[in-house]
């Protein structure tokens, strides 16, 4: 239907946005991107604050349906279903398309409990055993196990801002996403708990579709294949990573990573 | 550049340094210390004389009122002789023995042996005779044999015997006659007084009798116009402010009913009586008296502090946690019924007990309901009439007889202990269960 060829599209898109435009009120936030997201690989999607990345990475799994006065336009598919179709159930879609927050969220429950809740909700675990068993792996995938499987009944708010981040990650795998969002993860994190994080995403690339947001190219640079740059709401360029990094097509590409803004 | 080298007095506009230590500037700093030590003394004053009258008001009701849980009794040998009673012996023992006891002449009984205190027969109370029903109930032996008994004695010897009367005024205006007096030296002269632990307060409902008169009916009273009230406030309480909070379209709509819930917090408790008569007396007939009516004109009262206690707590869960909630696909239901609300727990328990507190205290709209009642019974149920305890403080505060005084103060004891326990539950469920994010 769209005649546009969607840019960077190598193969088969996990998620594919067709000229989405997003208004808060009457601010036009995003201004017509389109853009394929693989399940091969890490999507970085950078840009300088209010650049409108996080709007239109909430835009994903309809996180913004609970904004009042957020409207969105266009359209978004996944798996080549249209998530805005009112035949999508927006209960399921997210729990296809998983979300880890900006600033770490464990809910106020024990860790085995954080883990528990979204297979629980979404029936994915027909017994104790079977829980146990999906809360260890989800747990071990996010690299936690070793380090709390002797206190699973412990607060998972009583531990640090890495590991709380891990184990929303770990709440995030338990469901079994088929793409995971991640708004700027590691933005509340020391450089230690930053760097962990990212060998994680590195970990868990290929099983999952990764999306993240972040501002810090760097981070971009090490932990994603394919980089989108975002400018006042518009998609500027959307390449494999090196070749954002080494050699932008766009001069306000090249002006923000060089530092020129931002 | 050439200002710089300019002398000082081409520059005349130049302020002068500020001299710190000059008089002006010293006086100032006086000025400063002085204004902020009124103040705080001003502020200590405040709270000494709030202290002050609290202390006086807590003083006079204990003095007033920790005898209302005492009470005198007067020793009496009782002979159980089945001909006062007029019972036949043979069908006591028989197996309608307790129906047979119950329906004996104790007075006669009482009467009897009330001639063994000579001068001072008429001393006890015109209750008395039920200690002698009991004991001979309880156990049906004592038929035909002498029993010591200590029975309650009228108010008038009660108070006496508490010394509650000033035995040096002159008689017309001290309150009690010579005779009672002089009973009283004789009871005591014989050593037939004691003073214990007054059950029948705790137990009793309202009574012509300030000696037989308790706050058990009242309490119970009460007890069940609370249970009605809690159970319609807080749901209805939670369920509107969670919907308030969570799904009711931002609007004109919104802003007109939390306006409303916010002046119907502040309406007269007299009005939600006038209510309560209108519609579920007069309209709906509900039974006259009744705590299921009392509970539902109360929870009416404070279901708008539910709501806008439970809708500051709910404001106070933070947001990450929805978006947590419903980033791994919870619906708006889950996401309020299991993380919001129950995070809000804390805070609407402590808006709900500090509701219920307020209508533990109120009397005005039971008034208008019929909750005013003389009510000799403990009540049955919420459907039965029944009274409750600030209305019987009430009630007793507005009675001639002298020795409802010491009862009054007594039943505000036992209201401010309630109440003081309830604020505390409300502290300790805050401080336990607060949480920081």
């Amino acid at each position: 239907m769209n005649t546009t060829p969607a840019i960077g599209h190598n193969n088969v898109p996990k998620m594919t946005a067709r000229d989405v435009h997003v208004y808060y009120g009457q601010t036009h936030a995003i201004k017509g991107v389109s853009i394929d997201v693989s399940s091969e690989h890490v999507t970085a999607f950078i840009g300088p604050s209010g650049c409108g990345k996080s709007t239109f990475l909430r835009c994903l799994n309809r996180m913004n349906d609970t904004v009042d006065s957020a409207r969105v336009e266009g359209r978004i598919e996944l798996d080549g279903q249209d998530i805005y179709a009112p035949a999508m159930d927006v209960v399921q879609l997210r729990a296809r398309v998983g979300m880890v927050f900006q600033k770490p969220n464990p809910f106020p429950k024990s860790i085995y409990e954080n883990v528990a809740y979204g297979p629980r909700i979404h029936g994915l675990a027909r017994s104790k055993a079977d829980m146990d068993a999906v809360v260890e792996s989800a747990l071990r995938r996010a690299g936690l196990w070793d380090e709390v499987k002797d206190r699973l009944e412990t607060s998972g708010t009583a531990m640090s801002g890495g590991q709380q981040q891990r184990l929303c990650i770990a709440r995030a795998i338990a469901v079994d996403p088929e793409v995971i969002l991640m708004d700027e993860p590691c933005s509340a994190l020391d450089p230690i708990a930053t760097a962990r994080i990212e060998e994680l995403i590195d970990e868990l690339r290929g099983r999952y579709a990764i999306v993240i947001v972040t501002h810090n190219m760097q981070q971009a640079a090490r932990v994603s294949q394919k980089t989108a740059f975002f400018h006042l709401g518009t998609l500027v360029e959307y390449d494999d990573t090196p070749a954002i990094f080494t050699n932008p097509q766009q001069t306000r590409t090249k002006d923000y990573i060089t530092g020129r803004y931002g | 550049m050439a200002t710089i080298a300019a002398p000082p007095a081409a520059v005349p506009q130049e302020r002068q340094p500020t001299d710190w230590a000059s008089r002006d500037m010293q006086a100032r700093i006086a000025a400063r210390y002085r204004a902020e030590r009124n103040f705080r003394r001003m502020g200590a004053g405040a709270l000494l004389v709030a202290a002050g009258f609290l202390a006086f008001l807590l003083f006079t009701i204990v003095r007033d009122g920790w005898t209302g849980f005492l009470r005198t009794e007067a020793r009496v040998e009782v002979m159980f002789d089945a001909a006062t009673l007029g019972v036949d012996p043979a069908t006591v023992r028989g197996p309608d023995g307790q129906a047979v006891l119950a329906r004996a002449d104790y007075i006669a009984l009482m009467n009897q042996a009330a001639e063994q205190l000579g001068p001072a027969s008429d001393t006890l109370s015109d209750a008395a005779w039920l200690a002698l029903r009991d004991r001979l109930m309880a156990d049906p032996t004592l038929l035909g044999r002498t029993e010591v008994l200590w029975v309650p004695v009228r108010s008038g010897i009660d108070l006496l015997a508490k010394g509650k009367y000033d035995l040096d005024a002159p008689v017309e205006s001290r309150g009690i006659s010579d005779r009672e007096v002089s009973d009283w030296r004789w009871l005591e002269g014989e050593g037939r007084l004691r003073t214990v632990f007054n059950q029948a307060f705790i137990g009793n409902a309202d009574s012509t009798e300030p000696e037989l008169a308790g706050i058990g009916g009242a309490a119970l009273g009460s007890l069940f116009t609370l249970l009605v009230t809690i159970l319609i406030a807080f749901p209805l309480g939670v369920l509107s402010a969670a919907w308030l909070e969570e799904f009711a379209p931002r609007g004109r709509l919104a802003e007109i009913i939390e306006l409303s819930i916010n002046n119907l917090a502040a309406v007269p408790s007299i009005i939600f009586g006038l209510l309560g008569l209108a519609f579920f007396l007069n309209y709906a007939g509900l039974p006259r008296s009744s705590p299921l009516v009392g509970g539902i004109t109360l929870a009416l009262m404070i279901m708008p502090v539910i709501v806008i206690a439970s809708r500051v707590a709910i404001q106070a869960v933070p947001p990450s946690i929805r978006d947590a909630a419903l980033g791994i696909g919870a619906s708006p239901i889950q996401v309020v019924f299991q993380h919001v609300v129950p995070l809000a727990l804390p805070g609407i328990m402590t808006g709900t007990i500090i509701g219920i507190a307020r209508a533990l205290g109120e009397t005005a709209p039971l008034l208008l309901i019929g909750m005013r009642a003389f009510v000799t019974d403990t009540p049955q149920g919420i459907a039965a009439p029944a009274t409750v305890l600030p209305m019987q403080v009430f009630l007793w505060s507005d009675d001639v007889q002298r020795g409802f005084v010491e009862k009054t103060s007594a039943a505000i004891i036992v209201l401010l202990i309630i109440l003081i326990a309830m604020n505390s539950v409300a502290i300790y469920l805050r401080n336990r269960f607060e949480r920081r994010w």
